[in-house]
């Protein structure tokens, strides 16, 4: 296993030889990345793996403070040989590059709460586990004489950030996803999941939810493009509103290209929406600390509506006399922070209770080729995909061919009139979150697709 | 490098396959960004690593490596046969591969300057320069510019004999200029958006773009775009610039004429195709000066998409895909055109580096030049220029589509008359390259490289070329992102 190969004195005797050897150049502030992973992943189609994968991965970088300058350097070797050539090249390169007056020294130790996210069966997973696991989820497809594609990967890694102040941030992660699409003579249904454990996975009946879309949406009806009211499924949730989370930025609204300059404290969405980073929730992942290794904080994003805090890595805290709140991407970079551990506060609706109080909406299973319109408004266009279907007098009635939105997340977060429990959720065009279901009023729709 | 690939393949042999084949790549990159007058991210990396692709028992296997020791080849080609023979779980038939022949070749892209030898604060300067210019505009907030450069060596070998050793230099760099005012973001590019202009050249291309020169222009327009009106909805003539129909060549007809996704392979992510097997040679795909071709032969031009040899040992070719408007050709590896009764692939599997198998990916993808100039283009009565891609999206079988650019200008009999901001459009894709009424000669033909194509899962990221004159469209449905 990688936490072996990997483990945290290895990194440091890495470390140790990567600050040896700055220290031949005459420098003294060094801070590396060390990561390493083994990603595996079976990929099938048309009811058949067809591609079949495994990757493994190190990477080494190296990144010099002097005198106010800054850049770095990276390589996936780790002999003595290779180290030495990548310091040289990192310290080359820093020289080079102009000095920035607001450059701080490298962070400092701090604490942080530890989180434990490897699972030893996930590391260990073999490829007739996945394949199993896949022909399993095929036959509940089949059975209903559809076909499936999707994936199953297990992937460990493990990533340590250490510099010359004292920082030695450790953590490994292990990661399953499941993902399938069903298809039936002119409709698709879609499941996807993400567990740290792949045991908390149910491929079968992933398969068996996407099957039942698959079939349900068949013969689809064309419907006018207009606004509808709309039950977004979580995934459709994530994927739409996972978009705007770059921009709770101090450096992003610093240069004007945040959605939020010039409305901290505003009330923006409806007073249902309350929304939070939290690096410790049970169902997230990902590490405890940032690019910096500075320790991550919970931040309460949203509150009742109102944009409350926003992320702050150590530079944009600096210049705004605020405090760092663990968010900051690896230096040297131009982005700044990002919140990374989204939860979404729901409330307490079924999305079968959420058809029910509907007379007449459409109910979205997610959301496709996702892009922004409108940086301001947060705007967005995309596609619905692979189940989307009639609501009428509190039930399902039919399929529906597919609708492109042009939708302001602004607009709809205020016009959010049910939520969901929260739960983790897998998309395909935002990173994994913990959001809920949610009925919307007024989802602009503004043109149907042929199928 | 050489000696990695062998090494790979002598020990993958020895363990009994069908077909095997092992790629040794080793890449060099370097990024350098400025912001405001500071330098951004400045970094270097260097990759090496293997990956060996098996096919045995009638399954695909692939296992990457970095680890390219004796003991780490051994673990990975042994990881690629488990993972082959795992496959008969869940197998449907044996994979069979279009015949292909032997080749030993060696190939190094064109570059006049190898850009690894120009320094890094020469390459800060210059960003520097352009930055200083568009902030000499007051309304400019945030002035971003870009270089990239890479150098990729691969040695390809296969169970058939072939030995083939490609070297590609590519470079990339443009710049923009944001501007917000009052509850209003804008933004203009040069000379393409998200990363500018890349191509297979060496630093020559960033003395050849007039970076510099072009700073005050987009800066100012980006400023002006505030107080411009808003694109008007409805039914108008449309007319592209060259970069953003390479932008819709690449989504409405490089990805549906990847037969892969046809056939079904990336139908969990990122889709199927509405050119299903029935439609070759019978859909109408475009108007009758519509010609597009995929090409990967040097002789097309540096695009990202050019090569000696693609990733299975296949040489490049070029294929029309479309003929007078008509659609006659997919993009094909060897197991597709077996697939569907061809006789050969035309060579368009490509590999995201090492870590990844090699997946059927858009070469360079391109809208011969037509006949007219470009003031035969612009002489409608009444029409819509618009430039430089903001936002794309197509739905998942490459059919429906909207498309949002920077900027637009109204025309009237052949002229400018006004700016228009948040200009977009949308249509069908068969029913819009239909609708294509002119295209610009060859003398305004621009090979433009798109380097951030995504496909395949775990997700590959590959270089495109798309080719293509400024074209003008009639009836097209304008500014529906922005209404309701």
């Amino acid at each position: 296993m990688l936490v072996e190969a990997f483990n945290p004195a290895r990194c440091a005797d890495v470390f140790n030889q990567v600050a040896n050897a700055a220290r031949t150049h005459g420098v003294s502030e060094i801070e590396i990345i060390l990561a390493g992973s083994n990603q595996a992943l079976t990929r099938f189609a048309n009811s058949a793996i067809h591609q079949n994968v495994a990757e493994r991965t190190t990477h080494l970088s190296v990144r010099p403070m002097i005198d106010g300058r800054t850049a770095r350097a990276g390589t996936n070797r780790l002999d003595a040989e290779a180290i030495r050539q990548v310091v040289e090249e990192a310290v080359a390169i820093t020289r080079l590059t102009e000095a920035d007056a607001e450059m701080l020294p490298l962070a400092s130790a701090a604490p942080y709460d530890p989180v434990d996210r490897h699972f030893e069966g996930t590391a260990n997973a073999t490829p007739e586990e996945r394949a199993q696991a896949v022909a399993e989820a095929i036959a509940a497809v089949e059975c209903e004489h559809q076909t499936a594609a999707g994936i199953y990967s297990t992937d460990e890694s493990v990533f340590a950030l250490m510099n010359s102040r004292g920082i030695s941030a450790w953590y490994a992660e292990t990661m399953a996803r499941f993902s399938i699409t069903a298809m039936a003579r002119d409709s698709s249904g879609w499941a996807k999941a993400s567990a740290c454990n792949h045991a908390h996975l149910n491929p079968p009946d992933l398969a068996r939810a996407a099957s039942r879309k698959a079939a349900g949406s068949c013969s689809p009806r064309e419907l006018p493009p207009g606004r509808y009211t709309v039950i977004l499924e979580p995934a459709a949730v994530l994927d739409l509103v996972g978009q705007m989370f770059g921009d709770f930025s101090a450096t992003a609204i610093r240069d004007g290209r945040s959605f939020l300059t010039d409305r901290i404290g505003k009330k923006l969405f409806g007073e249902n929406i309350t929304i939070h980073d939290d690096a410790w929730h049970p169902l997230q992942a990902g590490a405890p600390f940032d690019g910096e290794g500075v320790p991550r904080t919970r931040l309460t994003l949203v509150d009742q509506g109102v944009v409350r805090e926003i992320a702050y890595s150590r530079q944009a805290a600096h210049a705004a006399g605020a405090a760092p709140t663990g968010h900051g991407y690896p230096l040297p970079n131009e982005y700044g922070e990002s919140p990374a551990n989204i939860v979404i506060e729901g409330g307490s609706a079924s999305v079968e209770e959420m058809v029910k109080s509907t007379s007449r909406g459409i109910l979205v299973t997610r959301f496709w080729y996702i892009r922004e319109v409108d940086p301001y408004e947060k705007m967005f266009t995309g596609m619905t995909r692979d189940g989307v279907f009639l609501v009428e007098d509190g039930r399902i009635t039919a399929g529906l061919r597919n609708f492109r939105f042009n939708q302001s997340l602004l607009e709809l977060l205020s016009n959010a009139e049910m939520l969901s429990a929260p739960a983790r959720v897998s998309g395909e065009e935002a990173f994994d979150m913990v959001v809920p279901a949610m009925k919307v009023r007024d989802f602009n729709f503004t043109d149907v697709t042929r199928f | 490098m050489k000696d990695i690939a062998l090494r790979a393949l002598d020990t993958v042999v020895r363990r009994g396959v069908t077909y095997a084949d092992a790629r040794a790549v080793e890449i060099r990159e370097r990024d350098i960004t400025t912001k405001n007058g500071k330098a951004g991210h400045v970094a270097s990396n260097e990759s090496l690593g293997v990956g060996i692709r098996v096919l045995a028992g009638g399954c695909w296997g692939f296992a990457a490596t970095d680890d390219v020791s004796r003991n780490g080849i051994d673990a990975a080609v042994a990881l690629a046969l488990e993972i082959a023979r795992s496959g008969a779980a869940a197998k449907k038939h044996d994979v069979v591969l279009s015949p292909e022949e032997k080749f030993e070749a060696t190939w190094v892209s064109p570059y006049r300057v190898d850009p690894f030898r120009i320094p890094v604060d020469r390459n800060l300067s210059v960003l520097l320069a352009v930055d200083e210019e568009l902030r000499r505009n007051p309304g400019v907030n945030l002035a971003e510019a870009a270089m990239h450069f890479e150098r990729r060596r691969q040695v390809f070998a296969s169970t058939l004999g072939s030995v083939v050793d490609q070297t590609r230099y590519l470079t990339g760099t443009g710049y923009s200029a944001l501007s917000y005012k009052n509850g209003e973001i804008q933004k203009r590019s040069y000379p393409n958006s998200f990363g500018g202009q890349h191509q297979l050249k060496g630093y020559e291309l960033v003395e050849e773009l007039q970076l510099l020169e072009n700073a005050p222009r987009v800066a100012e327009e980006a400023v002006a775009l505030h107080s411009a009106d808003q694109c008007p909805e409805g039914e108008f003539n449309l007319i592209l610039d060259s970069s953003q129909i390479g932008l819709q060549i690449h989504e409405s007809i490089g990805h549906p004429i990847e037969l892969d996704r046809v056939l079904g392979s990336e139908a969990n992510y990122a889709g199927m195709s509405f050119l299903t097997l029935d439609q070759l040679g019978s859909l109408r795909y475009g108007s009758d000066i519509v010609n597009v071709v995929c090409d990967a032969r040097p002789a097309h031009g540096p695009g990202l998409g050019t090569f000696a040899f693609d990733d299975e040992g296949v040489p490049a070719q070029s294929t029309d895909i479309i003929r007078d408007g008509r659609f006659v050709g997919y993009m094909t590896s060897r197991e597709t055109a077996a697939q569907v009764g061809q006789t050969r692939s035309n060579g368009c599997m490509r590999a995201d580096g090492w870590g990844r198998l090699p997946l059927i990916r858009m070469t360079n993808v391109s809208l011969k030049p037509g006949k007219q100039s470009l003031e035969e283009v612009f002489d409608a009565d009444q029409a819509i220029y618009m430039e430089t891609n903001r936002s794309w999206s197509i739905d998942d079988k490459r059919y429906q589509f909207q498309f949002g650019c920077e900027v637009a200008w109204e025309i009237r009999r052949g002229k400018r008359v006004r700016m228009l901001k948040n200009p977009s459009y949308s249509g069908i894709t068969t029913e819009f390259w239909n609708a294509c009424a002119a295209i610009a000669g060859p003398e305004h033909w621009k090979l433009w490289g798109l380097p951030n194509c995504g496909k395949g899962q775990p997700e590959q990221v590959m270089g495109t070329g798309h080719g293509a004159s400024p074209a003008r469209f009639h009836s097209i449905k304008i500014g529906s992102a922005y209404a309701g």
